[in-house]
């Protein structure tokens, strides 16, 4: 391959990157910047809030538990030898507060109910559904894409408290049934370690960008898939990879600009 | 225009009135259409008459359903003019379209019918979302329409649970909810089997004359379509090869036109995609 064949390519795929986000961001601006529909809207947000919510309930609870439980375990295993296994609270939950809570949800959230996402309005693209939503007059954006989105930016934050509570009484099954920790130490330490806007605030506002990120992307392709298998497979990867990829990147940001000082 | 015109005498048929004296609901002027290099059309102009069925006939991969989303304005020509009841499809903003195509409907090839919902709420969709009638009301309309398909005893049930036949009757159901004046028919009878295929072309000329229905048929099931279409257009080539009354087609001399009526595999349309030649690929050698 020539030179000027390689820069072609290579400016091919810059236009096709920038026309790829021109598209993404016109199509969450057409599914959201519009007047809600209250009656006929809200139904629809409330069975996508369990479909994507409710039904991503599971898998995060059971992570956030076994998560929890296996930090609390190394933990103590460190600090056990420096004497000061007491601070095993306030460690379990703020790595779980600043980072794994946000990241590992948006994560699992990503990989659970993102790729399901994709695949099922990529598969009513190619059934033909969104156009024939278009023939009858009703926007596909408002009936389909808003509240697919309104329901991943609602959820996922409450999944991630979900994730860190979770994980905080796996840490204290760990620490204090199993290992003996002091129960009133380890929630004593853990309430004066924890502040509400430095720990909690962050992580909701963490947890709020992977929401809209993750949620964009999952929807973004699907609206956009090539409508056939293969199309629809290789779209519900690229949700997956890229919601992940994005995900740990701005969390990086995120941290930096919360932490960095 | 370049196509082969057969509607010079309607009277064979024993029609009330001539299709040139029928008032068109959609004109289609000087249409040239393509996807990236590839031409679909190229200067396609048609009429089609007020409540008449319209076939659109052609071979596979012309382009006729194409012709059907450039009509509802789900794909921008690349010039020429494409008008419904007087109003430029292409000249219309967004809240303009949407309210010309509640005027309008469209049975997709696949039925397209929503897979989380079952037979009746998919057919009570567009009335609760473009009217603000009671559910007692919609109840009713819904089991009427159902009986016109004869598939009020399928209400409760889910696309997945029905045939193939059975799901494009429930979209046609669908598709008359709102009573449109224009409904778009994409390949109707593809892949039914024969009973299936004979409800369906009742359906489709029963339902347009009791309704005083457009309606536009897109197939390449010849004899189907020439059973129920008052007026038929043939695509070929990019253009309009002939148009005229079933009988007039019949009756044409027109090569291309017979090939296709005759389901004859090979002839003027090549049975060979455009290839090498056979004798040097197989050799080896390039042309």
């Amino acid at each position: 391959m020539s030179v000027i064949d390689q820069i072609a390519r290579l400016g091919r795929g810059a236009i096709d990157s920038v026309t790829g986000l021109g598209r993404a961001g016109l199509m969450l601006w057409g599914a959201i910047a519009k007047v809600p529909r209250v009656r006929k809207g809200t139904p629809l947000l409330i069975r996508q809030l369990y479909v994507i919510g409710v039904q991503s309930m599971v898998i995060i609870l059971v992570s956030g538990l076994f998560i929890g439980m296996v930090l609390a375990l190394q933990g103590y295993n460190i600090l056990v030898g420096f004497g000061t296994e007491d601070s095993l609270g306030p460690m379990v939950a703020l790595s779980l507060l600043r980072e794994l809570g946000p990241v590992v949800t948006a994560l699992l959230f990503a990989g659970r109910a993102g790729s399901a996402l994709t695949a099922e309005i990529g598969l009513m693209k190619s059934t033909e559904q969104l156009s024939s939503l278009e023939m009858m007059a009703i926007d596909p954006l408002r009936q389909v894409i808003a509240p697919r989105f309104w329901a991943g930016v609602i959820s996922l934050p409450l999944l991630a408290l979900m994730f860190t509570a979770v994980g905080i009484y796996g840490g204290h099954l760990v620490g204090v049934e199993w290992k003996g920790i002091d129960s009133g130490s380890f929630w004593s330490i853990l309430q004066a370690s924890v502040e509400w806007r430095q720990d909690i605030v962050n992580c909701l506002i963490k947890s709020l960008v992977f929401a809209v990120v993750v949620t964009w992307i999952a929807l973004y392709r699907g609206y956009h898939v090539i409508p056939n298998p293969e199309g629809i497979s290789r779209a519900t990867t690229q949700t997956v990879v890229q919601s992940s990829l994005a995900v740990l990147a701005l969390d990086f940001l995120l941290t930096a600009m919360m932490f960095g000082r | 225009m370049s196509h082969q015109s057969l509607s010079h005498d309607n009277q064979a048929k024993g029609e009330t009135e001539p299709m040139e004296h029928v008032q068109p609901l959609v004109e289609i002027s000087h249409l040239a259409f393509s996807r990236g290099s590839h031409v679909i059309y190229d200067d396609v102009s048609l009429t089609i008459p007020r409540g008449k069925v319209t076939a659109i006939m052609g071979p596979s991969g012309i382009g006729k359903t194409t012709l059907l989303k450039l009509i509802g304005g789900q794909l921008r020509p690349d010039s020429g003019i494409i008008k419904v009841d007087g109003i430029d499809v292409h000249k219309c903003n967004r809240s303009e379209l949407f309210a010309l195509r509640k005027r309008m409907s469209m049975l997709f090839q696949s039925g397209a019918l929503f897979t989380d919902m079952n037979v009746f709420d998919n057919v009570a969709f567009a009335l609760r979302e473009h009217s603000d009638l009671p559910e007692a009301i919609i109840r009713r309309i819904v089991l009427m329409k159902l009986e016109a398909v004869g598939l009020r005893g399928a209400a409760q049930m889910m696309p997945s649970e029905l045939s193939g036949g059975m799901q494009r009757r429930a979209a046609l159901a669908r598709a008359i909810a709102l009573e449109p004046e224009l409904v778009l028919y994409d390949e109707p009878f593809a892949g039914q089997d024969p009973i299936s295929m004979g409800v369906l072309v009742k359906l489709i000329r029963e339902l347009s004359d009791a309704l005083s229905l457009t309606s536009v048929v897109v197939s390449h099931d010849v004899q189907e379509v020439l059973g129920i279409a008052d007026y038929v257009y043939v695509l070929a080539d990019k253009k309009v090869i002939a148009h005229g009354t079933p009988a007039e087609l019949k009756a044409a001399d027109n090569p291309k036109l017979k090939q296709f009526i005759g389901g004859e595999p090979d002839g003027p349309v090549p049975f060979h995609f455009p290839a090498q030649d056979y004798q040097k690929e197989m050799l080896g050698e390039r042309d």
